[in-house]
């Protein structure tokens, strides 16, 4: 075995060892520390003395670091009460414990950083090191930050199911919001998913792989060599991942099919649109309005909407879109851009260029502001 | 999860409402004062919401290139520059208003005859990361 299909593995085991280690008696926090301590001697030992069962291998070394802990633990009684009470190994769970760890990871008592550090560390089976360095944070405050989100979550009983829409939500985070650094967060996003979408059968689980896979297969042609943003409409579309988008297509549609529409296969609905469009002409604006409408009421969201406008200057022309603008609250973020690129289109370049400017002195991140002063640039250079 | 930079200044920033300067208070306010600062710091790396804190000594040089084959240029201190900055904190917090929170912690440290300093903080925000998904 390679060392990377060693972790690839791994991590895969880390949910169902977990699992079974908290349905044995484990509280989850010492658990999952025990989990973590048994992963990292997988590492230093499986290269040389490959198991024969990597899963039994797990869950034999974590619950003897678990018992080691508890033992060395000022509590040593109470627990070891537990611990005399365990359940043989092997008893079947009523509920599958990798759907119930995804729920107790994203549980609504957490804030959305813990839960995704927590869900990336126990579901994940990334090292504290590793999150920290995702997120760009001291180690130290990283593993205090998991640490108090297992204690927040210690009380919550472990057989109550939880509310799979709080799942996603943390997920799409994940996908959506990481750096790039050593941990690829996106693929670490799709892994996730796809894992959660093998334990529990629900459309919306389905639509979130499939935006995730659509907008991934796009992720080579979004930006140039040195990180600067190519948008949609200049993008090499034969550097999309034409798999990714294949998969994603199929599994939108399985989805859509079951006719219980939600918000992430309204938006994969949208990737979708725009992945099978060879050019920005030839795609279907039309059913993207469509689709922005579903959106809007289904989630209210403004930024919805805003993205709508854009869709129906493409449909409609760029008045019809400036007239779909002006109705929307104008502090929203992005709003300035979506002005300035609507005047574009218009032919307005002076009112363009001088929007761009305003829209990069507001951008939320460096590649979208650096990309915002350059369309300014370029427009202010050919008057 | 966006991080946030608490600018601390010598100069600059509006005038504190507990204004003494802090060689006018007792080594005992002093020591308080350090102590609060500290405090600070690691219930924050408690709360998992700590990145870096760093202090700046007062003095700065410009530099500026001057050419091929020639050395910088240097200039200053400038003992009119408007704005020094003292220090910073960097924190990550989940949203606008804990950070308002914190920094309005942070200016409560004591200061003379131990009363909070109200001393006015720069509150920056990060840029954050660029999307995946923007349509």
């Amino acid at each position: 075995m390679t060392s990377q299909l060693n972790e690839a593995l791994l991590r895969s085991l880390t949910p169902s060892v977990l699992g079974i280690l908290v349905r044995r008696g484990a509280d989850f926090a010492a658990a999952e520390d025990a989990v973590q301590d048994a992963l990292v001697q997988a590492v230093r030992v499986w290269p040389a003395d490959p198991p024969r069962d990597p899963k039994g291998w797990l869950v034999t070394v974590a619950w003897r670091k678990f018992l080691d802990a508890t033992r060395a633990d000022s509590a040593r009684r109470r627990r070891e009460d537990v611990v005399d009470e365990a359940p043989v190994p092997g008893s079947t769970p009523a509920v599958d414990d990798t759907l119930q760890l995804y729920f107790l990871c994203a549980h609504p008592s957490l804030t959305p950083s813990s839960a995704v550090a927590l869900t990336l560390r126990a579901v994940g089976g990334l090292t504290t090191r590793q999150i920290a360095q995702a997120y760009l944070v001291p180690e130290a405050t990283m593993a205090q930050r998991i640490s108090r989100a297992k204690r927040t979550v210690s009380g919550v009983r472990f057989d109550q199911p939880g509310d799979v829409a709080t799942v996603l939500r943390v997920l799409y985070l994940v996908f959506n919001e990481g750096y790039s650094g050593d941990v690829d967060l996106a693929a670490e996003a799709i892994r996730l998913t796809r894992q959660l979408a093998a334990v529990i059968d629900h459309p919306e689980v389905a639509g979130l792989l499939a935006l995730m896979l659509l907008h991934h297969a796009r992720r080579a042609a979004r930006t140039t060599f040195d990180g600067s943003l190519v948008p949609l409409a200049e993008q090499d579309r034969g550097r999309w991942d034409t798999e990714s988008i294949a998969e994603g297509v199929e599994m939108l549609q399985a989805a859509l099919a079951r006719d219980r529409l939600g918000e992430f296969q309204a938006q994969a609905a949208i990737a979708a649109l725009h992945a099978d469009a060879p050019s920005t002409e030839e795609t279907d604006w039309v059913q993207i309005v469509e689709w922005y409408d579903e959106l809007a009421r289904l989630t209210g969201s403004p930024v919805v909407l805003l993205n709508r406008a854009v869709a129906v200057g493409e449909a409609d022309g760029p008045r019809a879109g400036l007239a779909a603008l002006v109705a929307l609250d104008d502090s929203l973020p992005r709003h300035t851009a979506v002005a300035a690129y609507l005047h574009e289109r218009d032919g307005d370049l002076a009112t363009a260029a001088g929007l761009y400017a305003e829209a990069a002195q507001k951008a939320p991140n460096l590649a979208e502001r650096d990309h915002l002063t350059r369309q300014a640039a370029r427009l202010n250079a050919h008057r | 999860m966006a991080k946030y930079l608490l600018l601390k200044h010598y100069r600059g920033a509006p005038a504190a409402v507990n204004d003494v300067p802090m060689d006018q208070w007792t080594p005992d306010e002093i020591s308080a004062h350090m102590q609060y600062m500290q405090d600070f710091a690691g219930r924050l790396e408690g709360t998992g919401e700590f990145v870096d804190s760093q202090a700046l000594a007062p003095g700065g040089t410009f530099v500026r290139y001057d050419g091929e084959g020639r050395p910088p240029v240097t200039d200053g201190p400038f003992a009119e520059t408007k704005d020094v900055i003292a220090g910073w904190m960097v924190i990550d917090v989940d949203s606008y208003e804990r950070a308002i929170e914190l920094a309005g912690e942070l200016s409560a440290a004591p200061g003379a005859g131990g009363k909070p300093i109200h001393e006015w903080l720069e509150l920056r925000p990060f840029y954050g990361v660029s999307p995946t998904i923007t349509e």
